[in-house]
């Protein structure tokens, strides 16, 4: 009897479901920090609106969500803290330690550690969630920024802006076990998700290196050229990889651009124009879509990655930094 | 050399033992010597591989500084302190970026700091303390003590970092090819003047001009931008009266600036500040001040803090005490930028790391927003320029809209085609 019940409403839920879902292709919310509006929007990227926006804190940059999408981590720069945000009521529900001046983090896959870069103090902080506390400080190069950790979680990797470098951080020792120069100022990083390519970003150097996660060498050094674009105007931040590890996509600044790269053959298959100064990218989480960050124009950008087109842009507040998207 | 011959010296052992194999006896004497090789080659192979790939010793690049001390002048007011270690601490602040990246890549920077008293001799502290023991030297002289350095004989195989002066000679007719410019020159300041005055169309200019020589200076690179702009000078004054601000202010100015034509802007050239600061609000008629005083243009200035330069900007105050200056964003970008070609390099010697800050490929980080590399016809460091309020960043020059087929910094002084620079054209 109960087993036909659950059935029943299985069977009910998913014909809602797909009786839904067509309405509302992209059902999903984004939330975006504005870093001059002490702000976070929240946006409906299906209407193509920006629902509310509500104050965090001072100079919001980096932000994350957490595996469960229940909440969202937020580095209020001059505040000197991390806020832990609902993301159903956008109320601040905590805030986490983060030493001084955060601006960006990375969330391990479990979701229960958050590496900070702490720019003013060449640290890495790593934070223990459940506890709110910071359990260690690692010592690396000068202005800290991109940091991202490997999806087997064995390593969390540092780009130092100064200092050129990204430092493999093992992920249990909390030691450096290895650094790789890169080109000039370092600012992203993001792994392939079968953790076995670090794909980090030069904005100086116009260039993004391809590092193969055994040997920490870079295997691929990938120079962007786009016709009609000043070379110094070429300064690329943000970065993802998709899951399937077909195609990977990087914003070129105020190059105003998003590459889209081939993950295999590391070629560049397409520019896309977008916003103003475009920096930070996030997938929709069914990967059908990326939303961009355009500082300069003020809004967000829509990628449709199937057709490769930019479908829309939604005005969001000033200074947009970064992204984080809610299914 | 020895890893090269050693393997052909065996291969030769191996073959003569070949041909006298019927001789048992000869041949075991040869096997055992030819064995004997291997072992050497064995042994000393570990030894070669460190001294070429430097992955194992640590490396020194040692900078030497050398400044010497201005001559003091009567300030002009107690507002700003005297500053007497300008340049100084933003070489410092590089040498321990330098070092951090020198932690990770065996590479070990050091500083040594020469400061000449204001009645020294710069060249004789080169000849005795630097020449032979440096190949790379940061320099806060001005142009004249610049060029004897780098004229020196001995001056051959170092490269001079010059982290001050702002003449546009020293970029062109006195141009010298050991001899790099961190500082923008002052045709890239009047130029990045120029091009915002234009976007304001404020392009009908007053001239004032102080005395000094290099006042002088600063007014031709004014006229210079201005003709190139397509900006009119209406008139142009020297600025004779009296330096005290309370007897010169109010009555002088006012008449001073009393002129037949209309103008836009009053365009001051007093690099010493003895005057400029006391032209605004007190012309004849209300028109802003820019030049060295009102809206300046600068390589660095407190109020700039976008592309990350609030983090050097919290760095120096912690480390100095007090705000960068020009002199110190100049040295620190000296320090870095033979940090960057050395550490790509790999290398503590003139001629690799030379390559590097030459080459295609290097890129500094400035805090200002693109990558800054040397001009190969005047070796001046292409950089954007600041034009700021004393209190506010009003803009950033290249100006938008100001196109070139390199890159828009070039837009900002002596192109490739306007130099007389003569060693570049040479090659």
């Amino acid at each position: 009897m109960s087993m036909e019940s659950k059935k029943v409403k299985k069977l009910v839920l998913s014909t809602l479901l797909s009786s839904i879902l067509p309405v509302s292709a992209n059902a999903e919310t984004v939330f975006v920090t504005l870093e001059k509006d002490n702000a976070l929007a929240m946006v409906d990227p299906a209407e193509g609106e920006l629902i509310k926006t509500v104050d965090v804190g001072q100079r919001p940059r980096g932000i994350t969500i957490s595996p469960d999408y229940k909440v969202l981590y937020i580095a209020t720069s001059d505040d000197n803290i991390i806020k832990v945000i609902d993301t159903d009521s956008l109320k601040e529900i905590g805030t986490l330690p983060s030493a001084d001046d955060p601006e960006t983090f990375a969330l391990n896959p479990k979701g229960d550690r958050l590496y900070v870069s702490n720019e003013d103090d060449s640290m890495v902080t790593v934070i223990d969630i459940g506890k709110k506390k910071a359990v260690k400080q690692i010592k690396v190069g000068v202005e800290p920024e991109g940091i991202a950790v490997s999806p087997d979680n064995r390593w969390v990797v540092s780009a130092t802006e100064t200092t050129n470098m990204l430092h493999w951080i093992d992920a249990k020792t909390h030691e450096i076990a290895e650094n790789t120069l890169i080109d000039a100022r370092p600012r992203a990083v993001t792994f392939t998700a079968d953790s076995k390519f670090a794909w980090a970003t030069s904005e100086m150097g116009s260039t993004l290196s391809i590092l193969d996660a055994n040997s920490k060498q870079v295997v691929k050094r990938v120079s962007f050229e786009i016709p009609g674009v000043a070379k110094d105007k070429i300064q690329p931040v943000g970065v993802v990889v998709d899951k399937e590890g077909k195609r990977g996509y990087v914003a070129l600044g105020p190059a105003n651009r998003v590459a889209v790269m081939n993950a295999k053959s590391y070629e560049v298959e397409k520019y896309l124009l977008v916003g103003q100064r475009v920096w930070n990218l996030a997938f929709s989480p069914d990967q059908k879509r990326l939303y961009t960050t355009n500082g300069v124009s003020n809004d967000i950008s829509i990628i449709d990655l199937d057709s490769l087109t930019v479908t829309k842009s939604i005005a969001v507040g000033n200074y947009p930094w970064g992204v984080a998207v809610k299914p | 050399m020895h890893l090269k011959s050693f393997p052909k010296k065996s291969g030769f052992m191996i073959k003569i033992a070949d041909q006298r194999s019927r001789e048992i006896k000869a041949y075991n004497t040869l096997l055992f010597i030819a064995k004997r090789f291997l072992l050497l080659i064995i042994l000393f192979l570990p030894v070669f591989a460190t001294s070429v790939s430097f992955a194992k010793e640590k490396q020194i690049i040692k900078i030497a500084f050398l400044a010497q001390t201005p001559k003091v002048r009567p300030p002009l007011s107690n507002l700003d302190p005297v500053i007497e270690n300008k340049g100084v601490t933003g070489a410092e602040l590089a040498i321990e970026d330098n070092n951090t990246t020198g932690k990770y890549t065996k590479q070990r920077f050091s500083l040594d700091k020469f400061i000449v008293p204001a009645d020294g001799n710069p060249a004789d502290v080169f000849d005795k303390k630097i020449a032979g023991k440096y190949v790379f030297v940061v320099t806060n002289l001005k142009a004249v003590a610049t060029n004897v350095i780098a004229d020196s004989t001995r001056a051959k195989d170092i490269l001079v970092f010059d982290a001050a002066t702002t003449d546009d000679a020293m970029r062109n007719k006195d141009c010298r090819a050991n001899v790099l410019h961190l500082l923008p020159s002052r045709s890239m300041r009047t130029d990045a003047l120029a091009q915002y005055m234009v976007k304001k169309r404020w392009t009908k200019w007053f001239l004032v001009t102080g005395t000094a020589a290099e006042d002088k200076l600063y007014a031709e690179a004014i006229k210079r931008s201005a003709k190139k702009f397509g900006i009119k000078i209406i008139q142009e004054k020297t600025w004779e009266h009296t330096y005290d601000a309370r007897r010169s202010a109010q009555s002088d100015v006012a008449v001073f600036t009393q002129i037949d034509d209309d103008y836009d802007v009053l365009v001051v050239a007093d690099e010493q500040g003895q005057f400029g600061e006391y032209l605004d609000y007190r012309t004849w008629i209300p028109r802003p001040v820019i030049g060295t005083q009102g809206l300046t243009a600068s390589a660095w200035h407190r109020t700039h803090e976008q592309w990350g330069a609030v983090q050097i900007q919290n760095r120096f105050k912690e480390k100095a005490g007090r705000w960068m200056e020009e002199e110190d964003y100049g040295a620190y970008l000296a320090v870095r930028a033979i940090g960057e070609a050395a550490t790509r390099a790999q290398s503590n010697a003139y001629q690799p790391v030379k390559d590097y800050l030459l080459g295609d490929q290097f890129a500094l980080q400035g805090y200002k927003g693109v990558a800054l590399s040397f001009r190969s016809w005047d070796r001046q460091l292409r950089q954007p320029v600041l034009l700021a309020a004393p209190r506010s960043l009003v803009a950033v020059a290249p100006i938008e809209g100001y196109l070139h087929p390199k890159t828009e910094l070039d837009t900002l002084g002596y192109d490739q085609p306007e130099t007389v620079c003569q060693w570049s054209q040479k090659k």
